[in-house]
């Protein structure tokens, strides 16, 4: 008799998951107040048993749990929970509160958190699909709103063709080996793998960026960042870019970890477009959101840096990264949310003119993340691309690494570009009062982005750990 | 005389390659590019089973039920956006998905 405890978290989160589904049908009045204390209540408790979880290998070796997943579920858990504060208030004021939201917030999280524990090619494709099926619905939440629907219709398409070819790709490394266990797999796929693995190896890699939204995979990122509610655009650019990305290391590193030689090119190159496209196309955008996105392109070659490096340090290093890039983001989202003036949210950057003066502690925030995602010391984010720089040179992957740091120059033009409107432009009408719960996340976010210098060594310690329980 | 595994794996990649083309160079209508994406997870489907039959291991098999439900799932979900979308739009016209420029 095995022990479910490993597996506690994703149970709270399932079984809580559908008793908050049928509180809010049965409900006689629109409960979304519950379900969202409710669900936020799960992710935390979620946390919390997670950290006390054993490793284990279970259900026949379809699951594996080890610090690394729980330290990708960790990063998970809060920021989704961090996302479902957000969206409270944004929600109910764009009238979308539905009890529905935070349900879906929970299944696509159940879906992240049996993705990054898969240890067999079947649970991966169930956790991810769980996961991509909830975010449609999601994408598409303001169902009177023609660009929100707009932009769950081409994730939906763009997401369905790539959840295709990533199943395409497992049935060929299935048939070509003969096994879908990650622990077989890499048992047999040690020196060079014959053709029909490596196509079918290039087909997953294919399904896994167009997740993270790594270029030239990144066609629905903007779209999809413009077009959805802005609450859920913050969920968006954190937990499953977190959960793919932790994803994209265990596949890479675990059953097809060998095949290192043959793969490292193509992340290289994946990491290289990002890091060029994410800079040059964020440069004429005038709307914010739409400049997440493509932020968010350029953060995700920076992560794939340390991965392409294949070496423990370059795992840690892409884990410090992931974690550092979604604080600063859900904290750049708590202030996109709270953009709203006369009842109305805005997204053009024009309309953060002057905002120095009416808001000084907003807009310190917002000018905290936008120095950090710039990789400006002392802050955080320039602790991540250090590390993932470091990681690429000790790699031998000088060019890889260059290229790296010259496109971060060239990515601090726009975010410097946001803090220039904000404190020299000629102000425009203030914004409305924000919410508590949004002002919070905004506030905690800016201190752990500003004071990560202080107190790096925890995240340090645990990215480490996490780092040596893939790699050994 | 029994089918080689070969024959199976041209149909299914034949089958990939009209779906991935079916979602790009569709020009009319968003339900032909559904119609696609079961195309491509059916091109799955036949490696799986093929690749089940000649390895003699029932993997592959199981892997196809798994798919199969949730390409039902995938398309119960595309049909209902679908529909939002029609009721905003009033057309779904590949040509009108362009409230936003990518």
């Amino acid at each position: 008799m095995t022990s479910l405890l490993p597996v506690l978290p994703a149970l709270l989160l399932g079984v809580g998951g559908m008793a908050l589904l049928l509180i809010g049908v049965l409900a006689k009045r629109e409960c979304a107040t519950f379900s969202t204390a409710g669900s936020i209540v799960l992710l935390l408790a979620a946390a919390w048993a997670s950290c006390s979880a054993p490793d284990a290998l279970l259900f026949g070796g379809l699951l594996k749990t080890t610090l690394f997943t729980r330290f990708a579920d960790g990063i998970v858990y809060v920021s989704a929970a961090a996302a479902l504060v957000l969206a409270f208030d944004y929600n109910s004021k764009e009238g979308i509160a539905r009890f529905e939201y935070p349900i879906l917030v929970l299944f696509a999280v159940l879906g992240m958190v049996v993705m990054i524990s898969a240890n067999d090619l079947m649970t991966l494709y169930v956790g991810f699909e769980l996961q991509s099926l909830a975010l449609y619905i999601a994408a598409a939440l303001a169902r009177d709103s023609l660009r929100s629907t707009e932009a769950g219709l081409k994730y939906f398409v763009l997401g369905a063709l790539a959840s295709g070819l990533l199943v395409y790709g497992i049935s060929l490394v299935y048939g070509f080996t003969g096994t879908t266990n990650f622990t077989a797999l890499a048992a047999l796929l040690t020196g060079t793998a014959g053709a029909g693995t490596v196509i079918g190896l290039v087909f997953v890699l294919v399904g896994l960026a167009f997740k993270i939204s790594a270029a030239p995979f990144h066609m629905w990122t903007p779209d999809v960042y413009e077009g959805a509610p802005t609450s859920v655009t913050a969920l968006f650019g954190t937990a499953p870019k977190a959960a793919a990305m932790a994803l994209f290391l265990s596949v890479m590193t675990g059953p097809f970890g060998h095949l290192l030689p043959q793969w490292q090119a193509i992340i290289e190159i994946l990491a290289v477009i990002s890091m060029a496209l994410g800079g040059l196309a964020a440069i004429s955008q005038t709307n914010i959101k739409r400049l997440m996105a493509y932020s968010s392109i350029g953060h995700m070659g920076y992560a794939l840096m340390g991965l392409a490096a294949g070496t423990e340090a370059g795992i840690q290093a892409t884990l410090v990264y992931i974690a550092i890039y979604v604080v600063m983001s859900f904290g750049a989202f708590a202030c996109i949310i709270a953009m709203r003036r006369q009842g109305q949210a805005v997204e053009k950057i024009s309309d953060l003119a002057g905002l120095a003066g009416q808001r000084p502690g907003f807009a310190f925030a917002l000018a905290v993340f936008m120095w950090a995602m710039a990789g400006i010391p002392p802050l955080s984010g320039f602790f991540g691309k250090l590390y993932v720089f470091a990681a690429a040179f000790n790699a031998g992957l000088t060019t890889l690494a260059i290229i790296g740091i010259v496109t971060s120059v060239i990515n601090a033009f726009y975010y410097l570009r946001v803090i220039k409107v904000m404190y020299f432009d000629a102000g425009a009408p203030n914004f409305d009062p924000s919410a508590k719960g949004v002002n919070f996340i905004m506030a905690l976010g800016a201190a752990v982005t500003a004071l990560f210098v202080f107190l790096p060594a925890p995240l340090l310690s645990a990215a480490d750990a996490a780092a040596k329980a893939l790699m050994g | 005389m029994p089918v080689p595994l070969s024959h199976f794996l041209v149909v299914a990649a034949l089958l990939l390659v009209i779906g991935v083309f079916g979602i790009f160079m569709n020009r009319k209508n968003i339900i032909v590019i559904m119609m696609s994406i079961e195309l491509v997870l059916l091109a799955a489907n036949i490696n799986f089973v093929a690749f089940s039959g000649a390895l003699h291991d029932m993997v592959g098999q199981v892997f196809t039920m798994f798919v199969l439900t949730v390409a039902a799932a995938e398309s119960a979900i595309g049909l209902a956006i679908l529909v939002i979308y029609f009721r905003n739009r009033g057309s779904i016209e590949v040509e009108d998905v362009t409230t936003m420029r990518g």
